[in-house]
């Protein structure tokens, strides 16, 4: 099976700024995977080259299989529904599903419709008028009804108040569950994702930190809590994510594949939150560190 | 994608539409009635057959609706800088100003197809429009340019030049907007490049298109004038020969070697010229034109003074046949178009290739 999104050594660079810098990564298909990261981590970035609005400065990204945007039947196979959803501001809600029955030959309008008429959107509104979930509510009509094999979504969210958030989320999953399509979705908070993603890509300071299954990310990290210890008398198949120390205890999180075996140790499970702050942390770290260093 | 592109143009081509009708409404029967005017009395004084005063009739007609005449001329000037600015510019500035350029993009349609689709669509009815209105005006003025007989005075405002000057703000606006991203600056920078352009053609390369035609003739005394600056030497300029519709650059006097005839030489055979002519009014010099004002012994000393000249010097005019005016018209569209068609090709490439 074919990744929904592979990457090699992927960079962007906007004259010195470092967008995204050396993304390695392999999504395999079937999966709803949520790209996670703090405001200006390069998620936009990075889903912007998945979707070929963006062309890499350097490294190669491929998209199903084939390089982003190719051409019209790759662009068909790619649903995207971009941040603050864009839409055309003076053309009305069935213009828009007209854009997309004119430029999208595998288009389902039947499904448009009843989508419209679910949602209950006034065909004759002008996109313009329409509230923020309306028009984010439109923004993934367009990108359903072509009936892609993968569905991006930029912050598809963010601009919206928590009930509108909790209605396009499930409707979203409602979608997924129909249909057999993969879907990216980005967010910069971990509770939005945590419900509805059964894949986890943390993306900071230009870097992915991890990319892996939720299922697994859990049941690999540990938080362990014990009598103050150094961080280097650890057993060499267990991964420091983060690590506090008091001055009687010191509690670890950590990536391990194996059992953990010292009876020192008092093992809590940690929630999926947990994991991507930890990653966010210490990214966080290294970033200050490296800065530390390179100043004279 | 021709839907988008026409949905997105719809509202600018109905105030076109409008604009052209409300243009029509004013042209047509004006333009009727300036016709009338032609047949029922200025006909005859062309032909020779008038009886009465003809060149009040004439200047009568050549001044009929003043003011239209003025806003006509204003408009073949402006219209294409509008199309420039308000079709040109926003095309693609709007959609990455306002990020529907990520709508746009990604649905199954190639960003060279919807650029070209809608640089096709507008692009043409920018040309349609300008040339549309530039057929009407030509027809408005017809009458008056054949009395007139100077057609390469108004040369940028009739027949079919307006439809190379669309086409190059057309292209200069969706090129300025794809390179700056930003509509208002995109469409200031539009009119400044397309008024520069225009101006540039004109004085520098227009009259070195085709290379002008000259004309050797005795000097005549009946249609020369003189004149001094600033009580200098006196200077004999001939008048401009009638050479109806010509483009007339130049009329000089020079000798058998093509120098030009100095001053001193002037004053040397003549020392009387313009002795006896009443002082120069304005301070800092005069022009004495030969005409019924100056007194007869003036006047014979000049006719005098002129075929002394004559001997060694002759009068060399410079100028475009009036046969060349539509070598001009479609060389200066060619070329207007041809430029525009570059930019459309860049702003293909750069929409495709450096836009991301």
């Amino acid at each position: 099976m074919t990744a929904v999104l592979e990457a090699d050594g992927l960079t962007k660079r906007y004259g010195r700024h470092q967008a995204l810098s050396d993304c390695t990564l392999s999504i395999p298909s079937g999966h709803v995977v949520g790209l996670v990261g703090p405001n200006g981590a390069g998620k936009t970035t990075l889903l912007h080259l998945a979707v070929g609005l963006l062309a890499p400065t350097d490294g190669t990204i491929s998209v199903l299989g084939r390089p982003p945007a190719a051409d019209a039947d790759q662009l068909g196979r790619v649903g995207f529904v971009a941040q603050d959803t864009p839409t055309y501001a003076r053309l009305r809600v069935a213009d828009h599903l007209r854009l997309g029955a004119q430029m999208n030959p595998t288009w389902d309008d039947g499904l448009a419709r009843n989508r419209i008429e679910d949602l209950d959107l006034d065909p004759h509104q002008r996109a313009g008028s329409l509230s923020g979930g309306q028009r984010a509510q439109l923004a993934l009509t367009l990108a359903i009804a072509k009936r892609p094999e993968l569905l991006v979504l930029d912050e598809p969210v963010a601009s919206l108040d928590p009930l509108a958030r909790r209605e396009f989320l499930g409707d979203l999953m409602e979608v997924v569950a129909d249909r057999e399509v993969s879907v990216v979705l980005s967010s910069h908070l971990v509770g939005d994702l945590e419900r509805v993603c059964d894949y986890l890509v943390v993306l900071t300071g230009a870097r992915v930190q991890v990319a892996d299954e939720v299922e697994h990310l859990l049941a690999t990290h540990h938080r362990l809590v014990g009598p103050r210890r150094d961080e280097d008398r650890l057993p060499a198949n267990q991964e420091i994510i983060e690590a506090s120390h008091t001055d009687r205890q010191t509690s670890l999180l950590i990536r391990t594949e194996d059992p953990i075996l010292d009876p020192a140790w008092v093992v809590e499970p940690v929630s999926l939150e947990d994991v991507v702050l930890a990653y966010m942390g210490r990214a966080e770290g290294r970033s200050r560190r490296r800065r530390r260093e390179a100043r004279p | 994608m021709t839907w988008l592109a026409w949905r997105q143009f719809r509202t600018q081509a109905l105030v076109a539409a409008a604009a052209l009708a409300l243009l029509a409404i004013v042209l047509v029967p004006t333009g009727l009635h300036l016709r009338h005017l032609y047949d029922s009395g200025v006909a005859a004084c062309t032909n020779g057959t008038a009886r009465g005063d003809c060149s009040a009739t004439v200047s009568s007609f050549l001044g009929q609706y003043h003011q239209l005449q003025g806003w006509l001329g204003f408009l073949m000037a402006v219209v294409p800088a509008i199309v420039g600015v308000f079709w040109g510019a926003p095309l693609v500035a709007r959609e990455l100003e306002t990020g529907t350029f990520r709508l746009a993009w990604t649905q199954s349609v190639t960003r060279t197809r919807w650029l070209a689709t809608r640089l096709a669509l507008v692009g043409v009815a920018s040309m349609a429009v300008c040339g549309l209105f530039s057929l009407g005006v030509t027809w408005w003025f017809s009458r008056m340019d054949q009395l007139g007989a100077d057609q390469f005075s108004t040369f940028d405002q009739r027949d079919v030049v307006a439809v190379g000057y669309a086409a190059l703000a057309f292209a200069l606006g969706v090129t300025a907007g794809a390179l700056i991203r930003r509509t208002l600056p995109a469409m200031a920078v539009t009119l400044v490049a397309f008024v520069t352009a225009r101006l540039t053609f004109a004085s520098w390369v227009r009259p070195k298109l085709v290379a002008a035609t000259h004309l050797s003739q005795a000097l005549d005394p009946k249609s020369m004038a003189f004149f001094s600056s600033n009580g200098s030497a006196m200077h004999l300029q001939p008048e401009a020969p009638n050479l109806p519709n010509a483009w007339i650059s130049t009329t000089r006097i020079v000798d058998g070697a093509g120098q030009a005839l100095p001053d001193q030489v002037v004053a040397r055979a003549c020392p009387t010229l313009g002795v006896g002519l009443p002082p120069p009014t304005p301070p800092g010099g005069a022009r004495g034109r030969i005409r019924g004002v100056v007194p007869g012994n003036v006047q014979s000393t000049l006719e005098h003074c002129v075929t002394k000249l004559s001997a060694h010097y002759h009068e060399v005019v410079t100028y475009q046949p009036a046969g060349r005016y539509w070598t001009f018209q479609w060389l200066e569209t060619a070329i207007f178009l041809g430029v525009a068609l570059v930019l459309a090709g860049f702003s293909l490439w750069w929409v495709r290739r450096r836009l991301s």
